[in-house]
């Protein structure tokens, strides 16, 4: 099972690969829109990523409640629990 | 024993035309009526400006302009054109079909003319009946017309689809060839996700409530759940059509995607994987949606710019409201 710290690595990946944000920049308590520029369509191909990668499925409802790079850690590692 | 009809061996696109809407509506004059910005705008679809129809730019008038470029293009005699297929969810008047005045206009007698409602995938779904009715031996000829008037069914105070739609038609010719130039189309619906771009009532509803403050029936789009199906389930759709062409994807020369939105494209290309140097349409940037022309508007685009020449292989797809979608390869005329 991978750790907190392994998912956020990964998914910063993804964040940077999609938005182009420097992947130090993908931490915890930062906000997608806010702090990352990440918009809404970006947001919809890091979750998308972020599904294949994880091997999980994050509804588009539950996407809309993911503002921070720690709500979306928090939710993958739930879901793969 | 019932005699059958023997069509030729293979069928091409023989000729492409276009008609823009002559208005042209910035991005500024959009945000007169919603809170958006041309900056915003630009960046979550790629547009910076549309075109509207003016009053005389009817359906009609503007399929037979398309038409009349396509037909020239092809040299193909009208009289031996022996089917016309109009693609459009904005002809509002539910008969008679646009298409038989259209074929009239067009001077092509006695020609089968009929509509088909594919919404964004119409001409692509026109291209395979009309590759079909030619190798079936159906028709000699066949004139695919995708053409649409979004902006009679636009809410201009929609933010997210007011700034997308917009108007024209585009036109194919297509007819026998000697070689093979129209791969299998990869065409298919999804009417559990229906509710996903729509008209925000039906006409009867509409009618029925005839209190007169109503403001008419429009699109409604989800845009988010659309971006998601159209760069990751249709792409796969896109990848199928390449296959089956028997081409792999560094083959392909030229990449025509409906024009719904640039960021859509973008997806699609990072999973397609094609050549670098492939041509690209981007066409949305100066035209906006025009859903079922917008696939024959972006390739008299790239003959315009120079980008494309005959003999080159495209993969062309459309996907919309349905959902639809259809995509295939062709040898460009």
């Amino acid at each position: 099972m991978a750790t907190t710290e392994e998912i956020r690595s990964q998914l910063a990946e993804i964040v940077n690969e999609v938005a182009g944000t420097p992947v130090d920049d993908v931490q915890q308590d930062k906000s997608f829109t806010d702090d990352l520029d990440v918009d809404s369509l970006s947001m919809v191909e890091i979750i998308y990523a972020a599904e294949e990668k994880f091997g999980v499925e994050i509804p588009d409802e539950e996407s809309k409640n993911l503002k921070t790079v720690g709500d979306a850690v928090a939710y993958i590692e739930r879901a793969q629990s | 024993m019932i005699k059958t009809s023997t069509g030729a061996q293979y069928a091409r696109v023989l000729g492409i035309g276009g008609y823009r809407a002559s208005r042209v509506v910035t991005n500024d004059e959009i945000c007169e009526l919603i809170d958006s910005s041309d900056e915003w705008i630009r960046t979550r679809s790629g547009i910076t400006e549309r075109r509207f129809a003016t009053e005389e730019e009817t359906v009609q008038m503007m399929s037979v302009s398309a038409a009349r470029k396509a037909i020239e293009r092809s040299g193909v005699d009208p009289s031996e054109i022996g089917c016309v297929i109009v693609a459009t969810v904005t002809h509002l008047h539910q008969t008679p079909a646009i298409a038989p005045i259209i074929a009239t206009e067009l001077g092509i007698p006695d020609a089968a003319a009929f509509d088909i409602s594919a919404a964004c995938a119409g001409f692509c779904y026109g291209v395979a009946m009309a590759d079909s009715l030619v190798r079936g031996g159906q028709a000699k000829y066949v004139l695919a017309i995708g053409v649409e008037r979004l902006s009679d069914l636009t809410n201009p105070r929609d933010r997210s689809t007011a700034f997308i739609f917009a108007d024209g038609a585009g036109a194919a010719i297509v007819g026998p060839s000697e070689t093979p130039a129209i791969g299998p189309v990869v065409w298919g619906s999804d009417g559990s996700q229906s509710s996903l771009i729509r008209q925000s009532e039906s006409w009867t509803d509409y009618m029925d409530a005839a209190d007169g403050e109503r403001d008419r029936p429009t699109l409604a789009m989800e845009g988010n759940p659309v971006f998601k199906w159209a760069a990751y389930t249709v792409v796969k759709k896109a990848q199928e059509a390449l296959e089956l062409a028997g081409l792999a994807p560094e083959d392909l020369d030229v990449f025509v995607p409906h024009q719904a939105n640039n960021r859509i494209t973008d997806a699609m290309l990072r999973t397609l994987k094609l050549r670098d140097d492939v041509v690209v349409a981007r066409d949305v940037i100066r035209q906006g949606n025009t859903s079922a022309a917008s696939v024959p508007l972006a390739l008299e685009a790239l003959y315009e710019d120079g980008a494309v020449k005959s003999g080159q292989t495209a993969l062309i797809i459309g996907f919309g409201g349905g959902l639809v979608y259809a995509g295939q390869v062709i040898e460009l005329p």
